[in-house]
């Protein structure tokens, strides 16, 4: 009883400041997303309607919706396996004995994470440029067609996944090569011993004995990668055609451009929702992977 | 360190600033630079007033004068398009310029063209002072058009399409007009002609199926299914100053600053091909756009008397022609037309006579995603996926559910524009 109350004592600080900062803007939101909080209501709370689930409702009726939420699919099921296989590739050729300039390297790889984005993304769209990009310079002098990469509809989400997994993989990097070290010698040795090649090497003893940190690493990218804002707010403002608007930046939009709060909550739960089911299923899929 | 040195920045200007005022003035996109040339003049009229100019980039700007408004951090005057005059009228956050006209020896209401003074009436109230105008009218190639047979810009509709017909040969490779699908301004200028109004029964709901935008929608998918504009937006069009000398499109519906920029991208050799001239409309002369930016001030200002002698000095048509000159953009006041800059200029003629046909967009919070919504449905119309009646339709459908909110406001008496 007595240790039991300590442990209530020593966690409460976490607990208010959770509540406080957590809890309590996600229940003002949910109470948000279930009124039409908009212009009127900011200018007058007495214009606030309470309009139960019609925001979720008229928001699954908008194609622009729909389109946000499959350009976001797109990003994350082409994003999220090339992020993780630069990570690990990455990690590898950091972790082999034959590596040499290790600090220079682990420190150069994950310099894009630690930079700000929108500097980052002014370099960036210098590099792509149409006209004068480093980019189309090299496509062009090897004969290649030049690519108006951010400015078509079908190249700008390209551009930015390239982008995205550019900026991001340092940061799993680091955590694959953690996982990396803390796999035994002796376990390549008798591979070693036994014949298997490097290929067999990889697959039976590296791959298992990163389950753990792959499941935990895809699960942050994952959820990361959902919360696409960033790099198209700085790269194209949801552009061309609206063909990088993602679920947030929708969101972003009807909450900040239009002052509609109502439903920018509501596009907030949907998406909470839609990475709620995902992680779990991903979750859920792993444990069966164990038990098989 | 940084902190400590805007801390002492903050601390030298207060002391260097004992006993003057500071006007907290908000511009959008390139306005603030030129207007920084100008207020020195003002500052030394005004001895013990200092203006502070904060610039901010057009894509930001709407949601940056909202916040500031659920903040309650606006400035004392701000440039504001005068779409979204409505909207902030809404909000109860801008001062009534009335009284303040009505003593001024400067701002003379009747010196303004009539159209462009009235996007900042709302119900009867003044809510700014016009600024710079903008609206939309043809640049033409007069080189092109004298070779199918033509020695004058476009009357009426028919004329002009009869000509847009002959110039676009051979079909697909060259057009008679850009009509970029991704820009609402062109279809809104011709919809504008119309007598219909785009709105009914006070702004409650839309009014894109009456026989007059149907016409305007018709005539603008005509374009494309006849293959005269090329289906693309102004993305893919890249260059449209490069692809307009190179004679890819004869008429181009485009704003005054494209007047400097054919100026400073076309060649000498080509400078004399290219003209001006008003919108042509259904029958004769049309109406365009009555766009442009005002001057506001904001209630909770503390300086609404220094900011409206800004507003007076901005007005001045001295000042207007310097504006002009520096920037390009065109005054709202028939005297300012006067100066020599201006009068002189036969690019800019034409937009003096088309100003006196202007026509402003329905004053309601909700225009600028209505408009929107127009656009998005009728690009698909263009691209013939639908026919002229669903589109109508549909535009009326998402107009009307935009404007829910707006006829719950007006039927249970609570004031949608104060």
């Amino acid at each position: 009883m007595n240790t039991s109350r300590a442990a209530w004592l020593f966690i409460t600080p976490a607990l208010i400041i959770l509540g406080l900062f957590f809890l309590l803007p996600v229940i003002a939101a949910l109470i948000l997303s279930v009124t039409d909080y908009d212009l009127y209501a900011l200018a007058d709370i007495r214009n606030l309607r309470f309009v139960a689930l019609q925001n979720y409702w008229q928001l699954l009726q908008r194609p622009l919706f729909w389109s946000a939420l499959g350009h976001t699919v797109y990003f994350v099921v082409v994003g999220v396996p090339l992020s993780l296989f630069a990570s690990l590739g990455a990690a590898m050729l950091l972790n082999s004995p034959l590596a040499r300039f290790k600090p220079f390297f682990r420190t150069a790889l994950f310099a894009p994470v630690v930079t700000t984005v929108v500097a980052v993304a002014v370099i960036w769209r210098y590099l792509f440029n149409t006209k004068y990009g480093l980019v189309n310079y090299a496509l062009d002098s090897i004969g290649m067609p030049t690519v108006d990469w951010l400015g078509d509809p079908h190249w700008a989400m390209p551009t930015i996944i390239l982008f995205a997994v550019w900026k991001n993989f340092g940061y799993n990097m680091i955590i694959f090569m953690a996982g990396l070290q803390a796999i035994p010698g002796d376990l390549y040795e008798a591979a070693r011993i036994d014949g298997a090649s490097a290929f067999a090497q990889f697959r039976h003893i590296t791959l298992p004995m990163l389950k753990p940190t792959m499941l935990m690493v895809s699960i942050l990218t994952v959820s990361g990668y959902f919360q696409l804002f960033a790099e198209p707010y700085v790269m194209t403002e949801g552009g061309p055609l609206q063909s990088t608007t993602s679920v947030l930046y929708l969101m972003y939009e009807e909450g900040f451009k239009w002052w509609n709060l109502g439903s920018a909550s509501a596009v907030a739960f949907i998406l909470f929702v839609i990475m709620f089911a995902v992680t779990a299923t991903m979750l859920r899929l792993s444990r069966q992977g164990e038990k098989a | 360190m940084a902190l400590a040195l805007a801390s002492a920045t903050v601390t030298g200007c207060a002391k260097q600033d004992e006993g003057t005022r500071t006007l907290q003035f908000w511009t959008i996109g390139r306005e603030g630079e030129a207007v920084e040339k100008l207020l020195p003049e003002f500052e030394r009229e005004h001895p013990g007033l200092h203006v502070s100019v904060q610039q901010l980039p057009l894509t930001a700007a709407h949601q940056k004068l909202l916040t500031a408004y659920a903040g309650d951090s606006t400035p004392d005057i701000t440039q504001l398009g005068n779409t979204w005059v409505p909207e902030l009228v809404a909000l109860d956050a801008i001062e009534p310029l009335d009284a303040r006209v009505a003593a001024s020896k400067v701002v003379d209401k009747n010196d303004y063209f009539p159209a462009i003074w009235s996007t900042n009436v709302i119900d009867g109230k003044l809510y700014g002072v016009p600024w710079y105008v903008d609206t939309r009218l043809l640049f033409y190639r007069k080189d092109l058009l004298a070779r199918v047979g033509y020695d004058h810009p476009p009357r009426d509709w028919n004329e002009w399409q009869a000509m847009m017909a002959k110039l676009s040969q051979p079909p697909g490779k060259t057009f008679g007009v850009l009509l970029p699908t991704n820009e609402f301004e062109q279809l809104l200028a011709l919809s504008l002609q119309q007598d219909d109004p785009l709105l009914r029964d006070d702004g409650r709901y839309g009014n894109f199926r009456s026989a007059g935008f149907k016409k305007a929608l018709t005539f603008y998918v005509s374009l494309f299914k006849n293959r005269q504009a090329p289906m693309m937006t102004n993305v893919g069009v890249g260059n449209p100053w490069a692809a307009f000398g190179q004679g890819f499109y004869t008429f181009y519906l485009s704003g005054p600053w494209n007047i400097g920029e054919f100026r400073k991208r076309l060649p000498p050799e080509q400078q004399g091909d290219w003209a001006t001239t008003p919108l042509p409309g259904p029958n004769g002369p049309g109406a365009s756009n009555a766009g442009g930016s005002s001057l506001v001030i904001f209630r909770a200002s503390k300086h609404k008397d220094d900011a409206w002698a800004l507003i007076e000095f901005l007005s001045r048509p001295a000042i207007q022609e310097r504006f002009y000159q520096i920037l390009g953009d065109m005054p709202p006041r028939r005297s300012s037309w006067e100066a020599p800059a201006l009068r002189g200029d036969d690019k800019a003629a034409a937009f003096r006579e088309q100003l006196e046909r202007v026509k402003p967009t329905p004053q309601v919070a909700e225009w600028e995603r209505i408009v929107t919504e127009m656009q998005l449905v009728a690009a698909q119309a263009a691209h013939g996926d639908i026919t002229i009646d669903d589109a109508a339709a549909e535009i009326d459908r998402r107009a009307d559910r935009l404007l829910e909110k707006r006829r719950w406001m007006l039927d249970h008496g609570h004031k949608a524009s104060p």
